[in-house]
């Protein structure tokens, strides 16, 4: 096996710097909206204490399941917004997957079609494996 | 101590945190789980959640500009996600049942260890013959240099792949990109060029994460008044680190950190070995 391996064509390079686009345009969506809640979150309850952070009580429903920050998002409370641009700054690597596939499919790669399926699926059997979801 | 003030201190220390991160190539999510556990005494379980959300934005924030450069294999970095994705998910599953001083141990020697690896011998050579499966994965690759693009090949994928698999346990384990994990396994193991090595390292780092930051978030480890600040200031000290390290040579810069570094991971170890986790 000593061919000569194609230096990247151009459609490949295109591709490759798309994914760093849909990457960037994701953390800056994610960061404005944990920004926005951010701020109206100071603004409500920035005068109390701090919470007891030291001790680990996890989180309330309304916080860790999709249902629950999305209805926090449109009763506008600031921690789900925050949690909002928390799961969109998760949601954009996993984004990226899904990008990788359709572009493998469009060169034909079915090798990387199949290796970019089971990263996916690894993912998103923890995402709803049996969990809170 | 009110929440005002509280989110002020933090954003500060998160941007240093993303700062040191960057410019010492550890990443801000290292630095963010001492930060938070032994300057403002938070439990470790939300550290972990906040320094994988600043690992997410880290990685997908500094992509963009490497792979405008070239140097990222994207195709090597897609195959090794899914051992590094299955190990994030068992990593995250057996955080459960790990008692929090344990953690704090572990972090502190993975710590150690990244520290070493910052100031380690950097391979710069490009393998010319490389495996079989190297070839059947198209996994060989160019990289551009001041000299012009240079092809390299890989070897040890299996090796290399099983180093990937333990990477993303800790990653998982202890909320961090484990990057050093990643570069031994494919700068020492597998002889990629450095630069390839760390900019794919990179790439990966925001899938492994979100494989078990989905975990971490629907056990309740990622709380809003904790994440706010703590992304936003990473981000930000990230973006100026970037900005810095293409005007200074930071090889000082990154001796004295990875010396702060040395002692805040000895002081992880001591206060888990005294149970104060």
């Amino acid at each position: 096996m000593n061919q000569k391996i194609e230096p990247a064509s151009l459609h490949e390079r295109d591709v490759e710097k798309t994914v760093g686009k849909l990457l960037r345009t994701g953390v800056i969506i994610a960061s404005i909206v944990v920004l926005a809640g951010g701020t109206l979150y100071l603004k409500t309850y920035g005068g109390l204490a701090r919470p007891d952070y030291h001790i680990f009580k996890g989180e309330e429903s309304s916080l860790i399941t999709f249902d629950g920050i999305f209805k926090g998002l449109f009763t506008a409370k600031p921690a789900g917004i925050i949690q909002f641009g928390v799961l969109l700054l998760i949601l954009t690597p996993i984004f990226r997957i899904l990008f990788s596939l359709v572009a493998f499919a469009i060169e034909r790669d079915r090798l990387y079609v199949c290796i970019t399926l089971i990263v996916l699926s690894i993912i998103l059997a923890s995402t709803f494996g049996g969990l809170n979801i | 101590m009110s929440i005002v003030t509280f989110t002020i201190i933090l954003i500060l220390g998160a941007y240093l945190a993303g700062l040191v991160g960057s410019l010492t190539g550890l990443g801000g999510g290292v630095v963010v789980i001492p930060l938070l556990t032994l300057v403002f005494h938070v439990d470790i379980r939300y550290a972990i959640g906040a320094a994988l959300l600043a690992s997410i934005a880290n990685s997908s924030g500094a992509a963009s500009a490497y792979i405008k450069e070239g140097m990222t294999n994207i195709r090597l970095g897609m195959f090794l996600e899914i051992a590094t994705t299955v190990g994030a998910v068992i990593g995250a599953l057996i955080a459960v049942y790990t008692p929090t001083n344990t953690i704090a141990i572990l972090f502190g020697a993975v710590l150690l260890f990244s520290a070493a690896m910052t100031l380690r011998k950097k391979n710069q050579e490009a393998l010319t013959e490389g495996s079989k499966w190297s070839a059947r994965l198209k996994l060989d690759n160019s990289y551009p240099t001041p000299n012009g693009v240079v092809n390299y090949k890989l070897k040890n994928i299996g090796g290399g792949f099983s180093i990937m698999t333990l990477a993303g346990v800790m990653s998982g384990l202890l909320g961090i990109g484990s990057g050093a994990l990643k570069v031994l396994a494919m700068d020492t193991t597998m002889k990629i060029p450095f630069k390839v090595s760390t900019t794919t390292s990179n790439f990966m780092i925001g899938v492994t994460a979100a494989a078990s930051a989905v975990v971490y978030l629907q056990r309740g480890y990622m709380d809003p008044g904790i994440a706010f600040p703590v992304v936003l200031g990473v981000l930000g000290g990230a973006f100026t680190g970037a900005k810095l390290l293409t005007k200074i040579n930071p090889t000082t810069l990154r001796w004295i950190f990875c010396i702060a570094i040395t002692f805040v991971a000895l002081e992880m170890i001591y206060n888990g070995l005294q149970h104060n986790f």
